[in-house]
């Protein structure tokens, strides 16, 4: 099979992981040395699919074969798509005959299980390998590790990547035993309290400063989560989601909405859910990590899933109307970014800006804050809202979206630049 | 009213500046004007700059001026002035932290616009391999870019250091930038039909391009927010678009109207026995996890 036959099986075989950002990793880069590559800053979105998804890395999986049996996967052994397999050598050559080109900015590397997870880890870990150190590559390099391999191999492949990540698919042991029997939630959580333990280790040994500098550690890990694929709920999914960031200190967690694919499985639902229910889990995603806001704020044993038709901020605010209006010249950041329309970047320029002076609506207006979705939540040094208004049922209306909007093209749930999409993030 | 005639680069700015700065001369009296826009239509009334202490202006406006310059709106030369002013004569030094000035916030928005500008050329130049040296092996490479604005230069640090294992050029109408391993220079702008066409790799890349786009979610908006059309012309994957679009409704249809396929027993395989046999000790299905 020629390589480029290869490339388009393996490629197609590794669409379904969502996680393609570039961005957190050490700044590093290739003065002085002998290859190319460099890493560190924001992430660079080199090109976007009709999907709307950015692509940043050379995103493929090393062999489509796999010993696993997970039904929302295409590449499962229950599956009927062609398998193919890449050598670890035709890896790196794509990689770096993409990079010099700047199409990309590293390598995402993934794999099916091929007979043990030893075996494929020292596969993957071995293209890794070769990149940094026979090609002296300095891009970015994420690679996919499996819970059960040996921690030895799981430290391999974080002195070479960037970022290693393992995806927990499901947000219940109930979900996996019936998607995904191979897996299990407790192994794979633990796998990642002990890549958190090394990357802490690592940290910690670089703030001495007379010790010998230590060897290289990824930055961070990553997971992603199926949506859709089974029957949890939002409120599920978050909690998830909140342990993950919490206990593991993962950098991000993907939500995957589950979509149709070539070889579908009989024990999944034939009808995917609508792709907003990932963009609002992305944004309720957001409100954990920026907006101080707890899970069950947004999403409570009584309401379990998040309203598809509002985003979760509005959602909340609407349920909380006693919070408001605030006065954004006086109130502190944390009640500030409450405010439905208010982003992180627009709080930190309302509480510089008012320190010089009363801030009006027009000066709002200067920072394009949405004033149709502020107004009735703020007070200005020239704006009170009717109190009529927050008081009012058809409030909610208002905000609603017009009938003929559900052709579902929200902006593509925030990706590479991970902070930069934070602070213009308006939720 | 005095006319200032400069070329539109941020360092003749700077310099004439600080020499209406010195001589205490308001921005309402300066009408400001560069050569892109006119050549020659006004008389330049040159001025010895006289010297005098120059004026301390917080760093990250110099940074903004920078960036500012390698706009193209016209009005950019005077703004920066007026805020220059401000900071120094108008006993307002903290300025730049008052976002909701107007003329703070235009100047942002202008900053904002060249750093987008910069982001899209480090995310879509596109290098041709051209040659490799025989003498030293390395391969030489040649981009062809078409920036909306003057930022080269702005933009040439970041293929520096991500590149400087190859020799490179990057090509644009206004200004070329070049490494050789050891020195980044410019040049001024080319035609471009001075950069090659092609690369052997386009072809591959793509069937990338194809291969990750899922047509189970198309959203055409977002990709095009992203990366605009103006772009497309220089991008060897942009061809492709248009089919994978039109083509992805039949390709969902299709996937729709497979039977799904039923489970396969697992194979023999002592490595799944081992999960098998590790599944079966594990806490019953239900059980919160458990925080270590």
């Amino acid at each position: 099979m020629d390589i480029q036959h290869k490339l388009e099986i393996l490629a197609d075989a590794a669409k379904y992981d969502a996680s393609c950002a570039s961005s957190g990793a050490a700044r590093k880069d290739s003065r002085g040395g002998k290859g190319v590559g460099s890493t560190g800053g924001t992430g660079i979105c080199h090109s976007y699919a009709p999907d709307g998804r950015c692509i940043s890395l050379l995103k493929v999986l090393l062999t489509n074969a796999c010993l696993y049996d997970c039904h929302y996967c295409i590449n499962r052994r229950s599956s009927n798509v062609q398998r193919a397999r890449f050598t670890p050598e035709e890896v790196v050559r794509l990689t770096l005959d993409f990079y010099k080109r700047n199409f990309i900015e590293g390598l995402f590397l993934s794999s099916g299980i091929i007979r043990s997870a030893d075996y494929t880890m020292e596969l993957v870990v071995e293209v890794a390998r070769q990149l940094r150190e026979e090609h002296h590559f300095r891009g970015y390099i994420h690679l996919k590790t499996i819970p059960e391999a040996s921690p030895a191999l799981i430290e391999m492949a974080g002195r070479y990547a960037d970022r290693i990540s393992i995806n927990i698919e499901l947000p219940t042991q109930q979900g996996l035993s019936k998607l995904a029997p191979e897996k299990n939630l407790a192994r794979t959580q633990d796998a990642m309290g002990h890549i958190r333990g090394k990357i802490e280790e690592r940290h910690a040994e670089k703030r001495k400063p007379e010790a010998p500098k230590p060897p290289p550690f990824a930055t961070g890990q990553s997971t992603q989560m199926l949506v859709g694929a089974d029957d949890s709920t939002d409120a599920v999914i978050l909690q998830r989601a909140d342990l993950l960031y919490g206990t593991y200190r993962l950098r991000r967690v993907y939500y995957s909405g589950f979509s149709p694919i070539p070889e579908p499985s009989a024990l999944l639902p034939i009808k995917p859910p609508p792709l907003v229910r990932e963009h609002r889990l992305y944004q309720a995603d957001w409100l954990l990590r920026f907006y101080g806001f707890k899970v069950e704020e947004i999403a409570s044993a009584a309401a379990p899933n998040l309203d598809l038709q509002l985003d979760p901020k509005l959602a909340w605010a609407l349920r909380n109307r006693a919070t408001f209006p605030v006065d954004v010249n006086r109130a502190p950041r944390e009640i500030l970014l409450r405010v439905p329309g208010l982003g992180v970047r627009n709080v930190e320029r309302i509480l510089s800006a008012r320190r010089y002076a009363r801030l009006r609506l027009a000066d709002l207006l200067q920072l394009r804050v949405p004033m149709k979705k502020v107004l009735p939540f703020i007070i200005a040094a020239d704006h009170t809202p009717a109190r009529l208004g927050l008081d009012d049922d058809s409030l909610r209306a208002r905000f609603l979206p017009p009938p003929r909007q559900m052709e579902l093209d929200f902006a593509a749930p925030p990706v590479a630049g991970d902070i930069d999409s934070v602070r213009s993030g308006e939720l | 009213m005095r006319t200032v005639v400069i070329q539109p680069v941020f360092e003749e700015w700077r310099d004439r500046a600080r020499g209406l700065l010195a001589l205490r001369v308001p921005p309402e009296e300066v009408l400001w004007s560069d050569e892109a826009q006119e050549p020659g239509l006004f008389a330049e009334v040159e001025e010895a700059s006289p010297r005098g202490p120059v004026p301390k202006v917080p760093a990250a406006f110099l940074d903004m001026a920078r960036s500012v310059a390698a706009h193209t709106d016209a009005r950019r030369w005077g703004a920066l002035y007026r805020v220059l002013w401000r900071l120094t004569h108008g006993g307002e030094r903290h300025l730049l932290a008052v976002a909701t000035d107007p003329e703070v916030r235009q100047l942002q928005l202008w900053c904002k616009a060249i750093g987008r500008d910069i982001h899209k050329m480090h995310a879509f130049v596109r290098f041709r391999l051209v040659a490799t040296d025989e003498a030293t092996g390395r391969e030489q490479f040649v981009a062809w870019f078409e920036p909306e604005y003057r930022i080269v230069r702005l933009a040439a640090g970041f293929f520096e250091k991500r590149f400087a294992g190859m020799d490179w050029s990057i090509l644009t109408p206004h200004a070329c930038a070049h490494w050789d391993g050891s020195m980044l220079h410019f040049s001024p702008g080319v035609p471009r039909s001075a950069a090659p066409d092609e690369d052997a790799l386009d072809e591959l890349w793509r069937t990338y391009f194809r291969s990750i786009f899922n047509p189970a979610r198309l959203k055409v908006r977002a990709m095009q927010s992203e990366m605009p059309k103006k772009y497309w012309k220089n991008l060897p994957e942009a061809p492709l678009i248009a089919g994978l679009i039109s083509g992805s409704g039949g390709r969902v249809e299709k996937m729709l109207r497979t039977e799904a396929r039923p489970a396969k027993p697992a194979p023999k395989n002592t490595y799944l026995d081992s999960l098998r046999a590790m599944n079966e000790c594990e806490p019953p299905p239900g059980a919160p996890p458990e925080s270590p």
